[in-house]
């Protein structure tokens, strides 16, 4: 898949979960404090990442993620 | 234990005073609207109210959140607030006492189809925060930042009236300054619908008509009301509205079966007698009912057999606001508290919708086809729900 077609899937899941505005999805966006994410929001974006890249993440996966390029590297490297 | 905070006041003479009211209901949202539809007859159907948008109270994000139940409770939290003109609170000494029947069902039901179409790793992380009863009663907390007690009772279709009773106690014994206390419910799901058709509460036509001759079950509805409840001296030092007191509360069991209500009502006319008692009000100072009255044949004759035991034949002018309202379940206590408030201000009782033809069997007087007008004093609030449970209020006008 093509990086820019993948990061805008991205963007579509957290903008729909996370109630945030298409702008506010930028690579060094912080999960806490520039998308006000917590972490059981953190699971439910993961739930819908899983669904639309049809991949699985495992929970361990999560530890240390902080950022939307980390969150998006992590999703990219599932995908085949 | 006796544990009056009517004529002779709680701890230290406190009083409990209503300085504010909040109410979502198909009757009519906020407490104009919803007086005006308590004095014109009721719709046919499942009560939904239709007009409830929780973008007005909530962020987007929020909104998805938090199930219905909640979203309405913590609206009527903030329209009672604003109604009592916001008075500044010692968040510390600030509770919250909302019931609900069962909380959130909606998203419960929602989540099950998920797991069983998806499977357990795509059920909501907010299921759990979503669903369970204490979610209003959390909400308003959080949203208000008050930290003294914040509880939930689960009593059924008396949830509404424990909690304003457990409320104005925390109020009379000292603990709070303010209390945020009532209802929500949200729970017209088709299974609930169906549980409750397959034993047969349900209106069969659709219509309530409580204390009716033709009556044949309830018709389930939502919504939502909370009081602002104050200490009285301290909200007379603000100058506030005050609609009523909370005279007293009682809260007893049948013990007798899980739906049906104890022969002759002898629990609920217990609970009657207990309120009074707290209140320190004799059955002839009684000048209004507002019953439980859900249309269902069983209840409303146990009740009527009730109001006879404690009150004599007929009795005090009894109104049931569910003919227009629905049965609102755990909410219902709530919203009726409102309507009792409401008619204390306005000294009019609001009639029965669709009690046309008088049950011979039944010995009580109905206030039907008009507002009645009266002369305000101590008025009782009943509520009884499956479980056995029965909860009373009585409300006393404002003191002059």
């Amino acid at each position: 898949m093509d990086r820019e077609a993948a990061f805008d899937k991205f963007k579509t899941c957290a903008v729909e979960v996370l109630q945030v505005e298409p702008s506010q999805v930028v690579p060094e966006a912080k999960f806490g404090d520039d998308l006000d994410a917590d972490s059981l929001d953190l699971v439910e974006l993961v739930m819908a990442l899983e669904e639309s890249f049809d991949i699985s993440v495992d929970e361990t996966e999560l530890e240390g993620i902080q950022t939307v390029s980390q969150a998006f590297d992590l999703v990219l490297s599932k995908v085949p | 234990m006796k544990t009056a905070f009517g004529r002779g006041g709680g701890t230290d003479g406190r009083r409990v005073a209503v300085t504010g009211v909040g109410v979502i209901a198909t009757a009519g949202m906020g407490k104009d609207a919803f007086w005006a539809g308590l004095c014109r007859p009721g719709p046919v159907g499942p009560r939904r109210v239709e007009d409830f948008d929780p973008a007005a109270w909530f962020g987007p994000k929020e909104m998805r959140r938090v199930d219905r139940f909640a979203q309405m409770a913590a609206a009527a939290a903030d329209m009672a607030l604003d109604d009592g003109g916001s008075p500044e609170v010692d968040p510390d000494r600030a509770g919250v006492t909302i019931g609900t029947g069962v909380g959130g069902l909606n998203t419960l039901e929602e989540q099950i189809r998920i797991h069983d179409e998806k499977g357990p790793r795509r059920v909501s992380p907010f299921l759990v925060p979503m669903m369970m009863p204490n979610a209003a009663a959390g909400t308003v907390s959080i949203r208000r930042g008050w930290r003294g007690p914040c509880e939930t009772t689960v009593t059924a279709c008396a949830a509404g009236t424990h909690s304003i009773g457990n409320g104005a106690r925390l109020i009379a014994t000292g603990r709070c300054d303010v209390v945020l206390a009532g209802g929500s419910e949200a729970a017209i799901t088709d299974v609930a619908v169906a549980g409750f058709s397959n034993m047969t509460a349900l209106s069969n036509a659709g219509i309530s008509r409580p204390f009716d001759f033709g009556r044949d079950g309830f018709v389930i509805a939502e919504g939502a009301a909370v009081l602002l409840l104050e200490e009285l001296e301290s909200a007379r030092a603000r100058g506030a509205h005050i609609y009523a007191l909370i005279g007293g509360a009682a809260s007893t069991a049948d013990a007798h079966h899980i739906t049906a209500p104890s022969p002759g009502g002898s629990g609920a006319a217990t609970c009657m007698e207990l309120a009074l008692e707290d209140a320190g009000v004799a059955p002839e100072d009684i000048r209004h009912i507002n019953a439980h009255g859900t249309s269902t044949p069983l209840n409303d004759a146990a009740e009527a057999e009730a109001i006879n035991k404690v009150f004599g034949t007929p009795g005090p002018p009894v109104t049931s606001t569910k003919g227009v309202t629905g049965h609102a379940l755990g909410a219902a206590g709530a919203i009726e508290a409102v309507a009792l408030a409401l008619s204390i201000e306005k000294s009019l009782i609001p009639p029965t919708s669709g009690y046309e033809h008088p049950d011979p069997a039944l010995q009580i007087d109905v206030v039907a086809g008009a507002p009645r007008a009266w002369d305000p004093g101590p008025a009782l609030s009943n509520s009884f729900g499956f479980g056995g449970h029965n909860g009373c209020l009585v409300m006393l006008p404002p003191p002059t």
